[in-house]
C-alpha cells in the first residue's frame, strides 16, 4: 500500500464542503448510503413477497377460472387435501433424501482435500469443486437427460457390462423405479444430489479447516482410535458445517421445479405444482398459498440448524 | 505442522478413491457436455466436426439469446456493484438498530428458493401492471446480484484499516479524495471478483427469469425450450458448451483475485 506523498488542497470548495459535512454528520452519510439499497430491498423485494403473500387470500371461482379480491382462508385449508399433502410428502421426502446423499458424498471429498491434500492439490480440489458449482443449471440438468435416456451413455455401458438386468429388476422397484432411469425416481433423485453436491462441500470443507489439527493428535496419543476420533472428537466439531450445507440442499430441492419436470416420473412437485397454478391454470391464489409451504419448511428447518450450530459455520 | 509427520499423513487408499471418485461424479457430465459438442453421429458412424459451431453462430435465434443474456448481466452487475457496495459501506463498522434485518434482507433472495422470488415479482408486478421485458428481467437480476458484491466488498472493508482514511484525511485529502484514491484502489480487487461472480449468476440464472421475463429469450430459457426439439440436439451441444465455457472463465478469475484472503470469491452461491 503506497499512500499519495502529497495531495493538492482541492480548489473545488463545494465538495471539500459536501464531503467534509458527511463525514462528521456520520448518521446522515449512514443514511445517504443506505437508502437506494433499502428503497430497492424494500419497495421491489419486500414489497413483491408481501404482494404475492396478499394474493394466497384471495378468492379463485373454479367456474370462470377468474381471481377476485373476496378475502378467504380456502386456498390455505386446500393445502391439507390429500393430493396436496402428497406433494409437499413427496417433495420433502426427496428433499432429505438428496441432503443425506449429498452429505454423504460430499464428506470424504471435503476430508480428503483438507485433511490430506498438499497446498497444490487443496487448490485443484476447490477449483473442481466450484466449477461444476457454477457452470449452468440448465446445461447440466440438459446433460443428464441425454446422459440417463434410453439411447445415453449410462444404457450404453451397462449394456456393454452385460448387467442391463440388475438394473431393470432395481427400476422395477416400487418408489424409486420407473420404465427407464429418465423417468424413475432414481434418476431425479441422482440429477437432484448431482446439482446441489458442491452446496454441500464447501461448507464442510470450510468446518473441517478449522478444525485444529493437534485436538487429533491429542486424541489418538490418548488412545483413541481413528473411528473413535472421528466419531467423538472430529464429527462433532464438524457437524455445524454439515448443517450449513444441508441447508443448501434442503432449501434448493423444496422449490426447484425444473429437475421435477425434465427428468423422472410424472407426479409433480412443490415448485411444479406452483408453476402450472400460476401459469397455465391461472390460480394465482392458490399458488401463492403454496409458495408459503418451502417458506415455512425452510424456517422450521433453520431454527433446527440454528440450535445445531450452523449459522457459526457459515 | 504437518510436514514432519508425514508418514502418518498417507490417506488410506477407500478415501482417495472416494474423493476423486467425487470429483468424476462431479465432472463427468461436463466433459460429456464438452466431447458432445464436437462428435456426430449418423447410421454408421461418429465422428469430429466442428460444423455445428458455424451452424449455430448463423442461427439469429442463438446470437439473439446470447446477446440479450449478456446485456442483462452487464447492466444487473452494473446496479448491484453501486449497491452493494453502498450497503457494505454503510454496513461494515457501524452498530445499530435494525442492522440485523438489513443484513437478513440482502440475502433473502438466494436464500429462498427462486420459484419464491420469481412468482413474487411477477404479481408485483401484474397488481402494477408492468410488461415483463428487458427492465424487469434486470431488476430481478440485480435483486439477486446485490448479496454476491456486498459479501465480497464487506469482507475487504473489515480488513481495510479505518486508520488509512484517517490518514488521508489528515493529510489533507477530502472525502471524495479519499475515497478516490485511497479506499477505491482498495476495493479493486473485490469489486472485480464480486462483478464477475454476478456477472456469472446472472448469466445462467433460469428459475427467476422465466417468471420475469415475458416474451423475452435469454439464454438459459432458449436452452430449455431447445430441451422439448431434440433434432436440433446438434445446435443445443454446441450453444450449452459455449455457456459452460462463458461461465467457467469469470469464476476462475474471481477466485485467484482473491485467493490468499480469508474470504475466497465464489465459495457460496
Amino acid at each position: 500500500m503506497t499512500l499519495p506523498q502529497f495531495i493538492k488542497p482541492d480548489s473545488n470548495q463545494i465538495s471539500r464542503h459536501i464531503s467534509n459535512t458527511l463525514y462528521r454528520k456520520n448518521n446522515l452519510f449512514l443514511f445517504l448510503l443506505l437508502t437506494p439499497p433499502l428503497l430497492w430491498f424494500g419497495v421491489v423485494y419486500l414489497g413483491s413477497l408481501i404482494a404475492l403473500l396478499w394474493q394466497s387470500f384471495y378468492t379463485f371461482d373454479d367456474f370462470s377460472m377468474a381471481v377476485t379480491n373476496d378475502l378467504t382462508l380456502d386456498n390455505y385449508r386446500v393445502l391439507f387435501d390429500s393430493t396436496n399433502l402428497d406433494i409437499i410428502l413427496r417433495t420433502l421426502t426427496m428433499a432429505v433424501a438428496v441432503t443425506l446423499a449429498c452429505a454423504c458424498i460430499g464428506f470424504p471429498i471435503a476430508y480428503y482435500m483438507t485433511r490430506y491434500g498438499s497446498a497444490r492439490e487443496k487448490g485443484f480440489f476447490y477449483i473442481a469443486v466450484m466449477l461444476p458449482m457454477w457452470a449452468s443449471y440448465i446445461v447440466k440438468t440438459y446433460a443428464w437427460t441425454v446422459i440417463l435416456s434410453q439411447e445415453g451413455i449410462l444404457y450404453w455401458f451397462f449394456n456393454h457390462l452385460g448387467i442391463t438386468s440388475p438394473l431393470e429388476s432395481l427400476l422395477q422397484l416400487p418408489t424409486i423405479g420407473g420404465n427407464t432411469l429418465a423417468t424413475s425416481n432414481l434418476g431425479r433423485f441422482i440429477v437432484f444430489t448431482y446439482i446441489w453436491l458442491p452446496f454441500m462441500i464447501l461448507p464442510i470443507q470450510a468446518a473441517l479447516e478449522r478444525v485444529p489439527t493437534n485436538l487429533l493428535q491429542a486424541s489418538s496419543d490418548l488412545g483413541a482410535s481413528p473411528a473413535q476420533t472421528f466419531r467423538k472428537v472430529l464429527f462433532p466439531l464438524v457437524f455445524p458445517g454439515v448443517v450449513a450445507g444441508s441447508i443448501f440442499t434442503f432449501s434448493l430441492t423444496l422449490g426447484d421445479y425444473i429437475i421435477p419436470q425434465l427428468i423422472g416420473p410424472s407426479g409433480l412437485y412443490i415448485g411444479t405444482m406452483v408453476y402450472t397454478m400460476q401459469g397455465s391454470i391461472g390460480n394465482m391464489p392458490l399458488a401463492a398459498a403454496f409458495t408459503v409451504v418451502p417458506i415455512v419448511l425452510i424456517f422450521i428447518y433453520l431454527s433446527l440448524a440454528r440450535k445445531a450450530g450452523a449459522f457459526d459455520a457459515l | 505442522m504437518r510436514s514432519n509427520k508425514s508418514k502418518e499423513n498417507k490417506p488410506p487408499i477407500w478415501l482417495k478413491t472416494l474423493a476423486y471418485g467425487g470429483l468424476v461424479f462431479l465432472h463427468f457430465p461436463i466433459i460429456f457436455i464438452l466431447i458432445n459438442a464436437f462428435i456426430v453421429s449418423d447410421a454408421n458412424h461418429t465422428y469430429f466436426t466442428l460444423k455445428w459451431f458455424s451452424a449455430a453462430f448463423a442461427r439469429d435465434d442463438v446470437m439473439s439469446a446470447i446477446a440479450l443474456s449478456l446485456k442483462v448481466a452487464t447492466v444487473a452487475t452494473l446496479l448491484a456493484l453501486i449497491m452493494g457496495t453502498m450497503a457494505a459501506a454503510a454496513l461494515y463498522r457501524r452498530n445499530f438498530f435494525g442492522k440485523e434485518a438489513i443484513t437478513t434482507m440482502l440475502i433473502l433472495p438466494i436464500a429462498l428458493p427462486g420459484i419464491i422470488t420469481g412468482i413474487a415479482l411477477l404479481s408485483a408486478m401484474s397488481i402494477l401492471s408492468i410488461e415483463p421485458g428487458f427492465w424487469t428481467i434486470v431488476v430481478s437480476h440485480a435483486t439477486f446480484c446485490v448479496v454476491m458484491i456486498y459479501n465480497n466488498v464487506v469482507a475487504r472493508f473489515r480488513r481495510m484499516p479505518h486508520s488509512l482514511v484517517e490518514a488521508s484525511m489528515d493529510l489533507g485529502a477530502d472525502g471524495f479524495t479519499t475515497f478516490r484514491r485511497i479506499i477505491l484502489p482498495q476495493l479493486a480487487t473485490a469489486l472485480l471478483a464480486g462483478g464477475l461472480l454476478a456477472f456469472a449468476l446472472s448469466f445462467d440464472e433460469l428459475i427467476v427469469t422465466i417468471f420475469t421475463a415475458g416474451h423475452e429469450v435469454t439464454l438459459p430459457i432458449w436452452l430449455l425450450n431447445q430441451l422439448a426439439r431434440p433434432h436440433d440436439a446438434a445446435i443445443t451441444n454446441v450453444v450449452a458448451m459455449m455457456v459452460m465455457l462463458i461461465t467457467a472463465i469469470p469464476i476462475v478469475l474471481a477466485y485467484y483475485l482473491t485467493r490468499g484472503t480469508e474470504t475466497i470469491a465464489g465459495s457460496s452461491k
